[in-house]
């Protein structure tokens, strides 16, 4: 019956399917669906730059005007891949630039992007509306200058987390005059200056602008300026948030505050005193989101007093940093120091949750939480324990995304949490000693993650650590139906636990290993499985070159990539040896050809 | 009150010429001598993760050297029962899991009983990206600097880009602050910004409350005190050996020992003055251990701030 609607007909309904796995699936139905589909969608995202090649995009969908792209592994955040490995956005933009494409949105992560890109998109796309750069790197603010130069309707430009070369120029003063058109502006990565006359007068004439997020270098007194012009603002990142607190910029930023009753978002604090945070309690009471992560030297104590404002927080990104170990304390006698400080150290372990408790208490509506490690140099690193998260997980019963970085764990705590909450979408949990045991009974954290799994249905992005062994992931494939991405490192015994997870998840697309001993026989299981997922990350393993070799042959529509560091690349290595770094990943457009020496595709 | 004599006397903690001395009035089981430094030093960068097994700096996640080593390192496993102990009669809030939270602080021992496999996996040496933070947010956190302290952040990243710096408090030109003294009803002002130092402002108070104490004791019941006692003054109000000690009260609205840091910090900190009996203090100090882990972790906290300063 559906083949007698008109294309337009059928046009028309599909704009209402927007998220793209719904489309996808929609093109998948027959034919004419498939044309109609492809001819009228406009986001196209791919997961992996190398599972397709620019042409082939724009031959299927040549109206898109937002792409988003992702391209290196996720390891790669942690030093994991070495630089030149790849995800260069330059080809995309220049293939797009040749075929026309009314490009008005490009969102990146992980890509490598160059002034020439940002110069060539700047030139090539008079729509262009929106960009966003999420752990990008290779660009310096002169390509940014072109893209405020040349971007007439500009209405994002949003970078996150981005390695950006700041040459020190005056990037944000090339905003034209007639540039009123923007909506959000993030440049909190930046290291370098900007003109803070030219800032406030870009922000005095976009009345659009909705999200502002400042760099290190705008001090407090030119917030209270721009907050005096922008009190629209939904979404605020402010800059050095350091001032003499009792001085009449603190009191008119406090003032200015008060007049921005839009504000739902709160971060920055890149630097700060924290006797100066009472300026931001006006708008605590309706913050959603609050990101103190970055806030260095913002005591317990300070934190839990902000907080206190924040009933309505759906998501918070807190670092417990506590200065007494950013120093490490040296004693000279030993058991008294052993006593000392460790007596000390447990004492600053309650910090961090007491802290947490008070988030428990306060922040009922919580879906997100991410507790980031303290201070790394200190001893111990004493942050937070499994008493903390199980005061949240007991406080706030919506939580459904955590990462939390903590001290130690115990299997009762996580089987707690897993009562508490059984709506979890993201559970990462990173101890800081990726082995370490049960802190209460030091046997493996295995029943513990069980617990989560089994109680947290909906689970779809999972990362173990701490003491574990091949039974949590027969617990992982028994019951984690719907997880996507699992994260696994210093993990399990043998072959049995890879397996276990690859029979048991039917729907992973992205699983990274690092330093746990699963091997060849788990590799070569089940090589058709490679195809339905997105990628495969293994890295200290024991996995051979032979064996990656094997799956290479039995798999062509699979890119087996191994990364060869160090001095002992040999021309064909021995097939028994280990394997340093393999990465794999499907792909319709066969092996890259920009991958560097130090990758072979096999 | 008995477990906690056996707890380092925090309040023990006192600095003499700004030197951190621990007085211990009983011996450990190791039978060390009774008085050791706590000596306070900068850290070596640390960045990653080591796992060690067995090797001296086992415990943290970092490099960490003990000055004098005894002939263990402090964190192995048969030291363990003796902190496990006395931590738990002093740190009531820790209750029963401070026994197994002090073994898991000890990784190496779990790590080799519980999983034979481990050893190869404990490779000595750092562990490249581990904690998995974005090198990003390393970068930044670790050279943040807190603006009420200074920091030296060891070998972190690029370093900050100084923006205009914060401003200095230049101040009003005088600081009156309330000082009140145990016993005496009324309250009397000082301006900190006349003094420069602790000396002077310990002089000052003993000449502010000497007439009022001579006065307080004339019209007490008895007036038994003679008079030189009345003239004697209030003694040294710093060094806890007087009949008095002068403490405040800081920003956070914590009680503390005036004396422990330098002049200037104390100026920009301090909001009020009380002079305590020395004898009150001890049951200060009985009330401060009765507190629950919260309460102590704060003073630890503020004892540890100030203490970086002194360095």
């Amino acid at each position: 019956m559906l083949n007698y609607f008109p294309e337009e007909v059928l046009e028309h309904v599909f704009d209402f399917v927007t998220s793209h796995r719904d489309r996808n699936a929609v093109s998948l139905v027959c034919k004419s669906w498939y044309s109609v589909e492809r001819f009228s969608r406009e986001k196209v995202f791919i997961g992996n730059c190398y599972a397709v090649n620019p042409e082939r995009v724009i031959a299927r969908f040549p109206r898109v005007r937002s792409l988003t792209l992702k391209g290196k592994p996720h390891f790669a955040d942690f030093n994991l891949v070495p630089p030149d490995w790849g995800g260069y956005v330059y080809p995309w933009i220049e293939a797009m630039a040749k075929h026309g494409i009314n490009l008005e949105e490009l969102r990146l992560k992980r890509m490598v992007v160059s002034d020439e890109s940002l110069e060539l998109l700047a030139k090539s796309f008079p729509n262009f509306k929106s960009l966003v750069l999420v752990s990008c790197e290779g660009f310096t603010t002169d390509g940014l200058a072109a893209i405020a130069s040349n971007c007439r309707f500009l209405r994002e430009l949003d970078l996150q987390e981005n390695e950006v070369d700041d040459r020190k120029g005056q990037w944000l003063s090339c905003f034209p005059d007639s540039c009123t058109s923007l909506i959000s502006l993030n440049f909190a990565c930046l290291k370098g200056e900007v003109n803070a006359a030219a800032l406030e007068r870009l922000v005095a004439r976009c009345p659009n602008l909705r999200s502002l997020r400042l760099n290190h270098a705008v001090p407090l007194d030119t917030l209270q300026k721009i907050l005096t012009q922008a009190p629209q603002l939904n979404d605020l990142g402010t800059g050095s948030f350091v001032h003499d607190p009792d001085s009449e910029t603190c009191g008119k930023l406090k003032n200015a505050m008060k007049k921005c009753k839009s504000i739902r978002s709160l971060s920055g604090f890149l630097d700060v005193n924290a006797r100066c945070l009472p300026a931001v309690y006006p708008i605590c009471t309706n913050l959603t989101s609050l990101n103190l992560s970055y806030a260095p030297g913002i005591y317990s104590n300070d934190l839990i007093k902000l907080i206190c404002h924040c009933k309505k927080l759906e998501r918070l990104w807190v670092c417990f940093f506590i200065k007494l170990i950013h120093y490490t304390y040296f004693f000279s006698g030993v058991p008294l120091s052993n006593q000392g400080l460790n007596w000390i150290m447990q004492i600053l372990d309650t910090i961090g949750d007491k802290g947490l408790g008070a988030v428990a208490s306060t922040c009922k509506e919580l879906q997100e939480l991410r507790v980031f490690p303290s201070d790394l140099y200190g001893v111990g690193n004493a942050g937070v324990t499994e008493e903390g998260l199980v005061a949240i997980s007991a406080g706030c019963p919506k939580l459904n995304s955590i990462l939390y970085f903590c001290q130690q764990m115990t299997n009762a705590a996580l089987i707690t949490v897993a009562k508490n909450c059984p709506n979890f979408i993201r559970f990462r949990l990173c101890t800081l000693n990726p082995t370490i045991p049960d802190a209460v009974t030091n046997l493996p954290l295995d029943e513990g993650f069980g617990a989560i799994v089994q109680s947290c249905k909906g689970l779809k992005r999972l990362s173990v650590s701490g003491l574990l062994t091949d039974q949590v992931f027969l617990y992982i494939g028994m019951y984690a139906e719907q997880l996507e991405m699992l994260s696994i490192a210093f993990a399990g015994d043998s072959d049995k636990g890879m397996l276990y997870v690859l029979n048991g998840c039917k729907k992973l697309k992205k699983l990274e290993i690092r330093d746990s001993p699963f091997g060849n026989v788990a590799l070569l299981a089940d090589v058709g499985k490679y195809e339905t997922m997105r990628s495969l990350w293994m890295s200290s393993c024991e996995v051979t070159f032979g064996a990656c070799k094997t799956l290479a042959e039995k798999m062509p529509r699979l890119n087996v990539e191994i990364i060869n560091e160090g001095e002992e690349i040999e021309a064909s290595p021995d097939d028994r040896h280990r394997v340093e770094k393999m990465y794999l990943y499907r792909t319709l457009v066969g092996p890259r050809r920009d991958a560097p020496d130090f990758v072979w595709t096999l | 009150m008995e477990g906690y004599s056996k707890c380092p006397q925090l309040l023990d903690l006192i600095p003499k010429d700004k030197e951190w001395v621990v007085k211990r009035v009983e011996k450990t089981s190791h039978g060390l001598s009774e008085e050791k430094k706590l000596e306070l030093r900068l850290g070596p960068p640390g960045g990653e993760w080591t796992i060690t097994d067995n090797k001296n700096s086992s415990f943290g996640y970092n490099n960490f050297s003990v000055q004098n080593p005894v002939s263990k390192s402090p964190w192995q496993q048969n030291q363990m029962p003796v902190m496990n102990e006395s931590s738990q009669r002093c740190n009531n809030r820790v209750e029963l899991q401070s026994a197994e939270k002090m073994k898991a602080l000890s990784p190496a021992p779990a790590n080799n009983t519980a999983v034979p496999n481990s050893q190869k996996r404990n490779a000595p040496g750092p562990v490249v990206g581990w904690p998995p933070i974005r090198s990003f947010r390393k970068n930044n956190i670790a050279s943040g600097s807190c603006s009420k302290l200074s920091s030296e952040s060891p070998d972190v990243g690029p370093p900050k880009v100084s923006g205009p710096k914060p401003a200095e408090n230049t101040g009003p030109r005088s600081l009156f602050v309330k000082i009140n003294m145990d016993g005496i009803p009324i309250g009397r002002k000082v301006d900190l910004k006349t003094y420069d130092s602790y000396d002077k402002l310990s002089l000052a108070v003993d000449e502010l409350f000497r007439g009022l104490l001579a006065a307080q004791s004339d019209s007490c019941a008895g007036g038994m005190k003679d008079k030189e006692d009345r003239e004697k003054g209030i003694g040294c109000l710093l060094d806890g050996s007087g009949e008095y000690t002068l403490v405040y009260e800081d920003n956070e609205g914590d009680r503390m020992l005036v004396g422990d840091v330098p002049w200037h910090m104390f100026v920009s900190t301090v909001k009020r003055l009380r002079v305590l009996k020395s004898s009150e203090l001890s049951t200060l100090s009985c009330e401060l251990w009765k507190q629950t882990g919260e309460a102590l972790s704060e003073r630890v906290i503020e004892l540890g701030r100030k203490a970086t300063i002194l360095r």
